[in-house]
């Protein structure tokens, strides 16, 4: 049975308050699972990873170390832009050109006595899975969608089933504008960011003829300026987005172009946030989801109140500001045919002794299987592939050799298509009998 | 936590999959979908793939001899290269020859909607080189890449008949000298 009690922790004034939510029970706290007096040690020896010091970032680390969480950690490989100072609180004028993570790191750290800010000033794709594995939670605070799949994925292919620790909730909080929204993923659990990309829809692109011949608005003369005359006169080697010099030669042949077509509006600015592809960022917003996505981090911790994203239920919050105020939160389910989450590597038991030829029979009469023209590749190497006929021709020596001349190796996946079930694709993980 | 674990490892019992997967090695979802892709490609007898790196099938040569149409008997080749994106992001196109077609400018690019502001995920391989057989077949003037050869097709069908041939000769067409594409 839960207590009421309040227990303090180290500094018991700066979280006299924040004890009173995380250590008692509310009216829908699940007793089953909630223990108010070990909420305050759990989350001194909880690890949190942030990734993103921007916008979104310097709100959730500030917001994290305020709920409690002692062990942060927190990637981005961007540094300090004047113009990133509107809004990301924790940067001054002076800290020009140094790297995000290490500033916000340094400067939460200065301000929240007893929380310790790990800073990694590189690509999230430069970790591996041990280092992902040591948290308990991941915030995302990220800009791209690309790097949301990566994080997305690398969390889905992480989950051992006889691993507790390679579970991480992932929450995600992302702004546009006046819009936001925030999300909690189970992996493999919940519906998973992949299952839920077609939410996103990407920006309408201009016809490339358009851009070529009749431009009308300002952006079609600076894409064309982008994209076809930067081609063709190569001004530098390659195109650098975060030099001036790089951008002003885009303006000026914008400008001229625009001129030519009696279109008013090419400034140098719009031409860097064009070609940069830059979405106006309003600071208020990224605030309101940073403040949901760290509540969501702080219940998930304490288990104090149910958070967004348990199983069969509600997972996404929708905020939208554009038309006064409107908020709301739904659940997105788990596609069955998802690449990441759906679609998980089967064992197939095989002797390294075979040749790929008896592997792709094997396929045939695999009763999870079943296939008839099995075409199968590695991440690395196309071992055969029935069509199209030529690279059916430059694969099908492979067929003779064996999987160990092939140098397939224990535990490695290998995806099979089959035209015959257009619908389907298979990802198998070879297990060496 | 422990509670979601738990719940985890029941939803897991229920699925009794087995799908225990490895740690290393994984097959992206990209490059399933590139496979799926190219084993379902209807390519006719108009229609070659070249693969420089067979294990590389993000990257591809497409060869293209039209049997009917203005461009009959030309050779046209482009480059595929496809990113760890797709299918979210379209499949990148250029002509290795600097041919005269309305649709395609003398630096290759492509001007095919699909291959830009009309992609979506649910389209594939088979759609884009469908496309690019469809330009050879009927090369389009209101949609213009290369003005010129546009404003030529639309003035006047049978001159610009001619400057195709002169072009896939190895001709000039208003000072502009083409690759020849003939065989």
């Amino acid at each position: 049975m839960a207590s009421v009690e309040v227990y303090p922790s180290i500094e018991p004034l700066r979280w006299k308050y924040l004890d009173r939510i995380r250590t008692r029970p509310g009216p829908f706290t699940d007793l089953d699972v909630f223990e108010g007096s070990a909420v305050a040690q759990n989350m001194d020896n909880m690890k949190v990873l942030v990734i993103g010091a921007g916008g979104l970032g310097c709100e959730l680390l500030k917001n994290l170390a305020l709920s409690g969480f002692k062990n942060i950690h927190v990637i981005d490989m961007d540094t300090i832009d004047i113009s990133n100072l509107n809004r990301q609180f924790l940067f001054r004028k002076s800290d020009v050109g140094k790297f995000k993570a290490e500033v916000a790191a340094a400067f939460v750290e200065s301000r929240v006595k007893g929380v310790s800010i790990t800073p990694h000033k590189c690509k999230i794709q430069e970790f591996d899975e041990d280092f992902y594995m040591q948290f308990q939670i991941i915030v995302c605070g990220l800009d791209s969608i690309e790097a949301r799949r990566w994080i997305n994925a690398t969390l889905v292919d992480m989950v051992d089933e006889e691993n507790p620790e390679s579970f991480i909730p992932l929450i995600d909080g992302g702004t546009e504008g006046f819009q936001g929204q925030s999300r909690v993923i189970l992996p493999t659990m919940t519906a998973c960011i992949e299952c839920m990309l077609d939410m996103h829809v990407p920006r309408a692109q201009v016809p490339l003829c358009t851009i070529a011949t009749i431009p009308r608005q300002p952006e079609h003369c600076i894409e064309w300026a982008h994209q076809i005359a930067w081609d063709k006169e190569k001004p530098f080697p390659k195109l650098d987005k975060d030099d001036p010099e790089h951008i002003t030669w885009l303006y000026q042949k914008a400008l001229a172009r625009a001129e030519e077509f009696n279109i008013p509006g090419v400034t140098y600015s719009r031409t860097q946030g064009v070609v940069k592809n830059i979405i106006p960022a309003i600071a208020s917003t990224n605030a309101i989801i940073a403040a949901s996505c760290c509540n969501e981090a702080l219940k998930i911790a304490t288990n104090c109140a149910p958070f967004l994203g348990m199983p069969e239920q509600n997972n996404y919050m929708q905020y939208s500001g554009n038309d006064s105020i409107y908020t709301y939160t739904f659940q997105t389910e788990k596609k069955p045919d998802c690449p990441v989450c759906g679609n998980r590597a089967r064992d197939l038991d095989v002797n390294l002794g075979w040749t790929l030829k008896e592997l792709i029979e094997a396929l045939a009469v695999n009763p999870s299987a079943q296939l008839k023209k099995p075409s199968v590749r590695t991440e690395k190497k196309t071992l055969y592939m029935q069509s199209p006929p030529g690279l059916e021709e430059q694969t099908r020596p492979n067929m003779d050799k064996t999987l160990l001349e092939l140098g397939l190796e224990e535990g490695e996946q290998i995806g099979v298509t089959d035209p015959a079930f257009p619908s389907v694709s298979f990802k198998f993980a070879l297990r060496f009998k | 936590m422990l509670k979601i674990w738990s719940m985890k490892q029941q939803q897991q019992k229920a699925e009794n999959e087995g799908a225990a997967g490895s740690k290393k090695k994984k097959v992206t979802a990209a490059q399933l979908r590139v496979q799926k892709d190219l084993s379902e490609l209807s390519l006719g007898t108009t229609m070659r793939t070249e693969f420089p790196d067979p294990d590389n099938i993000l990257s591809f040569i497409l060869h293209i001899e039209p049997d009917e149409g203005m461009y009959k008997g030309g050779h046209f080749s482009f480059t595929f290269n496809l990113s760890s994106n797709y299918p979210h992001e379209p499949p990148k196109v250029l002509c290795q020859q600097k041919i005269y077609h309305p649709n395609i400018d003398l630096e290759g690019k492509v001007c095919l909607n699909i291959l830009r502001e009309d992609w979506k995920p649910v389209l594939n391989l088979n759609a884009v080189i469908v496309g690019l057989q469809f330009l050879f077949l009927e090369p389009n003037a209101s949609d213009p890449l290369n003005k010129e050869a546009a404003e030529d097709l639309r003035a006047y069908r049978e001159g610009f008949k001619r400057n195709v041939r002169a072009a896939m000769s190895g001709g000039s067409v208003k000072g502009v000298t083409f690759d020849r594409v003939l065989k």
